[in-house]
């Protein structure tokens, strides 16, 4: 069976200034994989290349067998057209550092936007679907409340449910709890959780140490670029082989 | 749940302080009134202000006609305005070259000529293209239009003054778009939107905010715009009405401005409440302030009543 995530040396420049020198990594089908490392070092821009919201420069990055952002035409790449690169993003749910809900919907309507205006379903399974998910992440309660009324944690609780809604096979996570209180931290994590036990497969970039220890199966160290180390979390945490893991963690742990 | 009891006899008494006293604010509205019954009293009684004059005229048929047809250029402009202002504005933003430079060659022009000269632009098009054909070029024609053959001051107003605006519209809609958070378009692509129905979805619909009150303004500030369509020449504007066409056949020029302005001013206010309600539509979320709905269904649960 092809892994879910699939990269291979896969690069990202901004200009001149070179973000991504060559990632390879795999991610299998049910797998959570954690990316940890000092900011700057490639973790977000590396996940917004996973669904194309950045393009990769070279490398080769395949999501269920995919090829992202490029038709591969034999000989050459071309590049995707915007409807195909949207399509491709359909099946990969993204949660970000700062939630992003629409300030302008209610939490209900945040979730069934995508499926009715994007997929087309009917608005009353929508719903139905919606109230499940926000049942699913505990705040059917908020149905009706807009972002603005809800604390932090609960505003990530439902741009999670907001992801789910288009049930994606992959989950990506942008720091999903740096923007929030601590003791908001846990019932997102919570969550998150959940949704490992589920099956769902998550590529989540974190601070949460304990988080990636728990729930992660793979656990990547990336600084300037590059994966310095990575393996099984439990492993990387306790006997880091690396000097500049051995640094990070020190100061994190 | 563990009920905290709020009215323990031992609850201290609501305080009942002496209010703060304004009294310069008192002083000042007074000196205000003053000066303004002054005003007044001087202007009913000066004969140059013709007031008979002016209230035989108010009302007056070609006055009030006048009044529609510059409530109706000015709407029907606005429209106009803001439809190609949005499309302007979006092109603008737009990924693609092509549509960028268009955008911008149109602001370019439309932006730095004055209104007026572009109005007798409009009002010479008959007479600068006799007729209209479409078909090939140097082909067949498959249609024909004598422009000279119509009389279409009004809708050349309206044309005039709608391409005029929607050059300035675009800028306020772009500045509107501008403000929308990356992050929210963003979060839309990520879900697999388009980029049209990001920008119609999540983007315009919270731009909104930042357009409205600078495009109220625009829309009182094309109200006294039409007063120029004289250029194209349309003449039965509220301006053109009470100015040419009355004013200086009875030589009062006074009254019959007190007239234009009065009628400007109140269609002015029927806009603003009509700009009030559309603002209060696109607040929606805005605020951690609960809407009255919510809080008569909060109220109600805490009533113990179902879930409406």
């Amino acid at each position: 069976m092809t892994p879910m995530v699939q990269a291979q040396e896969v690069c990202k420049s901004f200009g001149a200034l070179h973000v991504l020198k060559g990632i390879t990594l795999e991610v299998g089908r049910g797998e959570v994989l954690c990316m940890v490392g000092p900011s700057g070092s490639g973790k977000s821009t590396f996940l917004r290349c996973i669904n194309h919201l950045e393009q990769v420069n070279a490398g080769r990055l395949y999501v269920d067998g995919d090829l992202i952002g490029y038709r591969d035409r034999g000989t050459k790449l071309h590049e995707m057209s915007p409807r195909d690169a949207a399509k491709q993003r359909r099946n990969i749910g993204m949660v970000f550092q700062h939630f992003n809900l629409f300030p302008h919907r209610t939490a209900l309507e945040n979730i069934i936007e995508a499926p009715i205006h994007v997929k087309g379903v009917k608005k009353d399974a929508a719903v139905a679907r919606g109230k499940d998910l926000l049942d699913q992440v505990g705040l059917s309660e908020k149905a009706n409340a807009y972002p603005a009324q809800l604390s932090g944690g609960q505003q990530q609780r439902v741009a999670i449910a907001r992801a789910l809604a288009m049930n994606p096979k992959l989950m990506l996570f942008d720091e999903p709890t740096s923007a929030l209180d601590p003791e908001l931290v846990g019932e997102v994590l919570g969550v998150m959780k959940k949704l490992a036990t589920e099956g769902m497969t998550m590529v989540v970039v974190t601070h949460e140490m304990g988080f990636a220890r728990e729930v992660a199966n793979q656990l990547v160290f990336m600084d300037a670029g590059v994966v310095v180390e990575s393996g099984p979390p439990r492993e990387v945490l306790a006997k880091p082989q690396h000097e500049r893991t051995k640094a990070f963690l020190s100061k994190v742990l | 749940m563990t009920d905290v009891d709020t009215s323990s006899p031992t609850s201290p008494a609501a305080i009942d302080a002496v209010p703060l006293r304004h009294p310069w604010r008192w002083v000042a509205a007074v000196v205000i009134v003053i000066l303004v019954v002054l005003f007044l009293y001087g202007a009913a009684t000066n004969k140059a202000f013709g007031w008979d004059t002016y209230a035989k005229y108010l009302f007056d048929k070609r006055v009030t006609q006048g009044a529609w047809n510059t409530l109706q250029l000015t709407v029907y402009s606005m429209v106009l305005a803001i439809v190609l202002g949005v499309v302007l504005a979006v092109m603008r933003l737009s990924p693609n070259p092509v549509f960028r430079s268009v955008s911008w060659a149109y602001l370019w022009i439309f932006r730095g000529t004055p209104v007026y000269v572009q109005l007798v632009f409009w009002g010479l098009m008959p007479t600068i293209y006799k007729s209209v054909q479409l078909g090939v070029p140097f082909g067949p024609s498959f249609f024909h239009l004598n422009l000279q053959g119509l009389s279409i001051p009004f809708l050349l107003a309206i044309v005039g003054l709608a391409l005029n605006e929607a050059a300035y519209m675009a800028e306020i809609i772009r500045a509107g778009i501008s403000s929308v958070p990356e992050g929210q378009s963003e979060a839309s692509t990520a879900l697999g939107m388009s980029w049209g129905m990001t920008m119609r979805r999540t983007v315009l619909p919270q731009a909104m905010r930042v357009i409205i009150p600078p495009t109220g303004n625009e829309v009182i500030s094309m109200l006294k715009t039409t007063s120029l369509v004289t250029a194209v020449p349309y003449t039965l504007d509220l301006y053109g009405i009470t100015s040419r066409e009355i004013a200086s056949r009875i030589f009062e020029p006074v009254p019959l401005l007190l007239v234009a302005a009065t009628w400007y001013l109140a269609v002015t206010s029927v806009l603003m409440v009509g700009q009030f309600y559309l603002e209060r539509y696109f607040s929606r979320g805005a605020t951690r302030k609960l809407t009255t709905k919510q809080l008569e269904a909060l109220a109600k649960a805490q009533m113990g009543e179902p879930h409406p």
